[in-house]
């Protein structure tokens, strides 16, 4: 069985780098996979415009996506391993709304749009980064203040979709109270993009994501024992308080990081955990962690290049693409659960 | 057995409950004096909020002690640190786990934790010891199979394994029989004991099974609220009384003849004698009528038994019919009487 698993690694990686050069070479211009290749390599392209299509705006887009996948899996991974309910996700928790939250204080109270946004220092998108992370951890804080005096799942996932609510009512009325182009701005954001990221930018995002991916491959041992649930894993000689907090962070650094920068992305956390561990059919997070950040990386790339309307050059929102992936791979695992294991 | 072992788990006026909102303590149970002793299994009993599980979580360190001390291998509980104490006091619970996409060997691997370093890998000795786990729970045959595909007993056993790769001289179940179909019952129990003799392991489980525990059980604490608990031996407990005064609640009745319990005590006596199998089971279903088994009288109906279908009825006026069965048995005594 576990020379099988290593299969996955290879394979899956390339994939990943399969999904990533055809990003590069598909678009609204489509570029030629040889070029494509040469441009990355240094060689350059006699078409200077295809090489700063390249360069200045595709690879920033698929090193964003492969980031913001990873990220987003994970976190819903973390999710759902820790409130033991394979339908947590960072968008269904509340999470992503409260990262949401943040953003918009900043966006439409202090003004900034997303044009200012890539040109600001550091200091200004640190300030956007901070308050969606506030906003995370502030709703993560609530849930699992809940989840202690809520022992149903459902009911809490009821009640993570409610404070999600009150989190968009406040989003409301910050809007109404918003000039027009701030509002559009915020909805723009809203509709979630892997191209605001700027070139300067990512190694900020890159070392954020990194460091939580870290963090989630440290818990792997704790993750596990909680499989068994928390007497248990306390049993097993784990700090329950202390492995609540660091998945907490852990989630609320991947999340907040990534709706900062691409705005909140529905279905990506919910879905691909899942994906994994059919994939895998285990749910030992020793092979499921790394396969959940290679998936989410490969649906995040797929999503991008789904969202180039074939033959035209018309973009779909990205919030629009995620969903059609996402929702029908829930739908399969909610109609199938009595036949997946990882649900008995 | 004045030789007794030294105890594992020794509590002294132990007593046990909660700290409600307020900082006031609401005490489920108090004054508890408990030894826990290698190679035995002993069974706790008592009825649903007798305390229980209250006092299997106070042992199994989940939930601090209002008062008094627990000694485990005659050191304070309070002195072990959460890793140290994962070695020593292993548990199964009734508790909903998310282990169904793992398979029984990773399961019984996460009893390796607090032995594992930081990323749980396992060494040579590791694998040897969850090898041996899994023979010893007899659920070696399993071992590559889903949690998912096991039968709730089945399920049980690879906790059971978990519990033993934890290598933990103590073994704290709580209600393992619970959910469990007959065979997998006696199965459960009689695993139990066994590794409780071969592997000189102190068990501790809670139960309402009380044939089992009576059948199984070194030693029984039965515990009730506002009664001191009481602890020995099945057989001394039933014969000292101590059963009587548990159980004979509103129309409950313990019968020490046989060591069940019924809703309430037959009188009309019936007269027994003969084969010893067949009078044992003759009895049974006197009780069932409402009869009480009693020494062989002319002043009552008796039933000599000869066999299973030779069943002599006789009557004090003198005449005797003989019944086929039990059933036929029963309904001629319920007629005449």
């Amino acid at each position: 069985m576990n020379r099988q698993v290593l299969l996955f690694y290879p394979l899956l990686g390339m994939i990943l780098l399969g999904l990533f050069i055809g990003g590069l070479a598909y678009g609204a211009v489509p570029i030629p996979l040889d070029h494509v290749v040469d441009i990355l390599l240094g060689k350059g392209s006699d078409k200077i415009a295809w090489q700063n299509i390249v360069l200045q705006s595709r690879l920033p887009q698929a090193i964003t996506a492969l980031l913001a996948g990873a990220s987003l899996a994970t976190s819903g991974l973390l999710l759902q391993t820790l409130f033991r309910n394979p339908l947590a996700g960072p968008s269904i928790l509340g999470i992503s709304d409260g990262a949401n939250l943040g953003v918009a204080a900043i966006m439409l109270y202090f003004g900034g749009t997303l044009g200012q946004f890539a040109d600001w220092p550091i200091s200004g998108y640190m300030a956007v980064i901070l308050a969606a992370f506030a906003g995370a951890c502030a709703i993560l804080g609530l849930i699992i203040y809940f989840s202690a005096k809520v022992k149903n799942n459902v009911m809490l996932l009821i009640i993570g979709i409610m404070i999600g609510y009150l989190a968009s009512s406040v989003i409301s009325i910050l809007n109404y109270y918003s000039s027009t182009d701030r509002v559009h701005a915020f909805v723009m954001w809203g509709l979630g993009n892997f191209s605001g990221v700027s070139l300067e930018q990512l190694p900020f995002l890159g070392s954020c994501t990194l460091a939580g991916l870290l963090l989630a491959i440290l818990l792997i041992k704790p993750l596990n024992a909680l499989l068994l649930g928390e007497m248990y894993a306390a049993n097993l000689g784990i700090h329950i308080k202390r492995t609540r907090i660091l998945i907490l962070l852990c989630t609320g650094i991947l999340t907040a990081t990534t709706t900062a920068f691409c705005g909140p992305i529905s279905f990506i956390g919910l879905a691909v955990p899942h994906i994994a561990r059919l994939m895998l059919g285990s749910s030992n997070h020793k092979m499921l962690v790394p396969v959940t950040v290679l998936t989410g990386s490969c649906i995040a790339l797929l999503c991008n290049m789904l969202m180039v309307v074939p033959g035209s050059n018309m973009i779909l929102p990205l919030n629009a693409v995620t969903p059609m992936l996402g929702a029908p791979v829930i739908i399969y695992v909610i109609v199938n659960r009595k036949n997946i294991q990882y649900f008995n | 057995m004045a030789m007794k072992q030294t105890s594992v788990i020794k509590t002294s006026d132990l007593s046990i409950g909660y700290t409600l909102k307020g900082g006031r303590k609401k005490c489920v149970h108090d004054a508890l004096n408990l030894s826990l002793y290698p190679g035995e299994v002993t069974c706790l009993l008592g009825l649903n909020g007798a305390g229980k599980s209250t006092l299997l979580r106070t042992l199994c360190g989940f939930q601090p002690p209002l008062g008094g001390k627990i000694e485990l291998m005659g050191k304070p509980l309070s002195s072990y640190s959460q890793g140290s104490f994962s070695r020593m006091v292993g548990v199964v619970l009734t508790e909903k786990t998310n282990a169904g996409g793992i398979t029984v060997y990773e399961l019984a691997s996460l009893g390796r934790h607090p032995y594992t370093g930081f990323f749980g890998q396992l060494r040579q000795e590791d694998h040897r010891i969850i090898e041996e786990s899994l023979i010893a729970a007899g659920i070696a045959h399993k071992a590559h199979n889903y949690v998912s595909e096991l039968s709730d007993g089945e399920r049980q056993k690879a906790m059971i394994a978990k519990a033993l790769a934890q290598q933990c001289p103590i073994i704290l179940l709580d209600e393992p029989t619970a959910f469990l179909d007959v065979t997998s019952r006696i199965e459960t129990m009689v695993l139990l004991h066994k590794l409780a003799v071969e592997q000189q392991k102190a068990i501790l489980l809670s139960t309402h099974d009380l044939d089992l525990a009576i059948q199984l059980g070194d030693c029984l604490w039965l515990q009730e609220k506002g009664r001191p608990m009481a602890c020995g031996t099945p057989e001394d407990l039933i014969l000292g009384g101590a059963f009587e005064t548990f159980f004979s609640k509103e129309g409950i009745v313990f019968d020490p003849g046989t060591g069940k319990l019924h809703t309430e005590a037959p009188t009309v006596p019936v007269g027994v004698e003969g084969d010893l199998t067949t009078s044992y089971w003759v009895g049974n279903a006197l009780i069932r009528n409402g009869f009480k088994p009693s020494l062989v009288s002319e002043e009552y109906v008796s039933v000599c038994c000869n066999a299973p279908n030779d069943l002599r009825i006789l009557f004090p006026v003198g005449d005797m019919r003989i019944a086929e069965s039990i059933a036929e048995m029963v309904s001629i005594i319920v007629h005449k009487s």
